[in-house]
């Protein structure tokens, strides 16, 4: 466990000894800040033609804050391929991987400590966020349970891209290639339901399970769905065994 | 305390190792000598758990490095052919880590220091690693090699891209860690092997071709065996006269010789007589065209696998075995 959090903390003070943590927290944020302003001032018009209508206030949470929070994971596609594409690509095109992999450290705790690693810097960047929330707060009174959940799936979707990511790095010593290809597969996964009106019934139940969006919907509605948390966890339990094998591969073949 | 059994690494159809066998007995250090792509990176290695070997089997402090990897490699220090920095970290930091994986858990701070200290690399301890130069690179990651105060270190090219000054401090360094620990070290200068080794294993295309004490290979390298012989003086009495030459064993015409006669003359082992050919040709009168040794197969491996020293290393070496 030691080795795991040193490997975490090398990981995370290595984005933040670069302008890449900053950068990618400060955008994130600041794209974040956009989609709440867009939203707010949406919301805001439509309590203004309410008022006075039967019906009384709006919900705070189901019109402002969960499809805030689904706009949260577009920006995951955008962003956590710049994260993950560096995690191996980067020490092997350096040669630091030879350090790792000649310590007394097995390669799950190699493997363990980047994925906590970059999860952690996820975690600040969805820290950030808590400011648009608190100004929820401030001026309103939104349930905090639905945003808990809503922030508890965003970390579990957010996990199981980082360990895909992270497997597609381990694949390449090219950043570029890593960047694009982990892109490109996000992307897949993300509209692979898209086709399920064409597909018939049976295929796209199946879709519909492996889109990683769809997981998601419930969270952001404030349900915690066993069947949500578990192809989460198995999604990233998967990325980091296919990570091992890969690197255990790329030690056969040297 | 090293022990390298009939080792062999295949990459598909590619034999980078081939049934490599060498021994390192406990505070010695071994030079590993070959030409560029002759299979020490592959070995070094294998023996440091970087990679698993297609077959035979390496132990390192009685550890099998495929069977208990974690052990093998608490005990075992490696400064690769590129020092493996993160750029973005000081050396401090860099080195505060690399204790930590390596195992070490109390007074890591100190242990850096010492260590710091010791690969004087401590006037830079909060740089950034991009910003070294390539001599401090380097000792950084000969400091990140002992920081976990290792049985074995295995060193592949230590004092490559060093200017001369640096190539000299850190062969002292290395001659100063041996005793407490087993050295392995790969290069391809050979003066760098007799300077620090005490034994020396000679490796091309992957399989090992010689294997001794310095002093043997340099003796059986430069005891020059055959010397090449041409003149423009009469061929048989000239033949005549190599052959009275005191310690000359034979004599050859060698067949493919040009216009001039020339002559192979063997000798007996370790006894120098180019002098003496000079002078028995000369003081008859004839021109002496030609006087070379006759390189043996083994110094046609030794001169593959040897890269001269510039100029300005030499001196600096000599001076430095001058002031020994």
């Amino acid at each position: 466990m030691r080795n795991v959090l040193a490997i975490a903390g090398k990981e995370l003070r290595g984005y933040f000894a670069s302008p890449i943590g900053y950068v990618l927290v400060g955008f994130y944020a600041l794209l974040f800040g956009w989609f709440f302003y867009t939203l707010v001032a949406f919301f805001d018009r439509q309590s203004m033609q309410m008022m006075g209508g039967p019906g009384g206030s709006l919900n705070v949470n189901q019109m402002l804050i969960s499809p805030l929070l689904m706009n949260a994971t577009v920006i995951m596609l955008l962003v956590f391929p710049l994260i993950t594409m560096r995690t191996y690509a980067e020490e092997k095109r350096s040669g630091t991987i030879e350090l790792l992999l000649t310590s007394p450290i097995t390669d799950f705790e190699i493997i363990m400590g980047k994925f906590l690693g970059a999860l952690a810097l996820f975690a600040a960047m969805l820290a950030v966020t808590l400011v648009h929330m608190g100004v929820l707060f401030m001026f309103g009174t939104p349930e905090w349970k639905p945003i808990a959940t809503g922030y508890l799936g965003l970390l579990l979707m957010g996990g199981s891209f980082l360990s895909l990511g992270l497997f597609i790095s381990s694949l390449t010593r090219n950043q570029i290639v890593a960047g694009m290809i982990t892109f490109s597969v996000f992307l897949l996964l993300w509209v692979i339901n898209w086709v399920s009106t064409f597909v018939g019934p049976t295929a796209q139940t199946i879709l519909g399970y492996l889109s990683i969006t769809e997981h998601f919907d419930d969270f952001a509605k404030g349900i915690i769905d066993t069947k949500h948390v578990v192809y989460y966890l198995s999604f990233i339990a998967m990325g980091l065994f296919l990570t091992m094998k890969s690197v255990d591969s790329e030690r056969w073949r040297g | 305390m090293i022990e390298v059994d009939h080792l062999s690494k295949r990459y598909g159809p590619v034999t980078a190792v081939d049934d490599v066998s060498f021994r390192v007995e406990s505070g010695q250090i071994l030079g590993f000598l070959g030409p560029n792509g002759a299979g020490k990176t592959t070995t070094m290695r294998i023996l440091t758990g970087y990679m698993p070997a297609t077959s035979g089997r390496a132990t390192v402090a009685g550890y099998d490095v495929f069977e208990q990897p974690l052990e093998a490699k608490k005990r075992t220090g490696y400064l690769p052919e590129t020092p493996p920095l993160y750029p973005d970290m000081t050396v401090r930091e860099y080195l505060t880590f690399v204790a930590k994986i390596k195992g070490l858990r109390a007074n890591i701070k100190d242990r850096v220091d010492a260590v710091m200290k010791r690969t004087w690399v401590a006037d830079m301890a909060d740089r950034h690693c991009a910003k070294l130069s390539k001599g401090y690179k380097q000792r950084v990651g000969l400091a990140q090699a002992i920081i976990h105060n290792p049985d074995v270190l295995v060193l592949d090219e230590p004092t490559a891209g060093l200017d001369p000054k640096q190539i000299i401090e850190t062969r002292q360094l290395i001659r100063e860690l041996a005793g407490t620990h087993t050295i392995v070290l790969s290069t391809h200068i050979l003066p760098e092997v007799s300077q620090t080794c005490q034994r020396v294993v000679i490796i091309n295309k992957g399989r090992v071709v010689a294997e001794d004490s310095p002093e043997n290979l340099t003796h059986r390298m430069h005891g020059a065996a055959t010397v090449i012989v041409q003149t423009d003086g009469p061929p048989a009495e000239a033949e005549a006269a190599l052959r009275n030459v005191q310690g000359v064993t034979g004599v050859r015409t060698d067949p493919q010789a040009a216009a001039l006669p020339t002559f192979e003359v063997d000798s007996e082992r370790g006894a120098d007589v180019r002098r003496e050919l000079a002078a028995a040709i000369v003081t008859r009168g004839w021109g002496l065209t030609e006087l070379r040794p006759l390189r043996l197969s083994l110094e046609d491996i030794f001169l593959t696998v040897t890269t001269e020293e510039t100029g300005e290393a030499a001196a600096a070496v000599e001076e430095e075995v001058a002031n020994a």
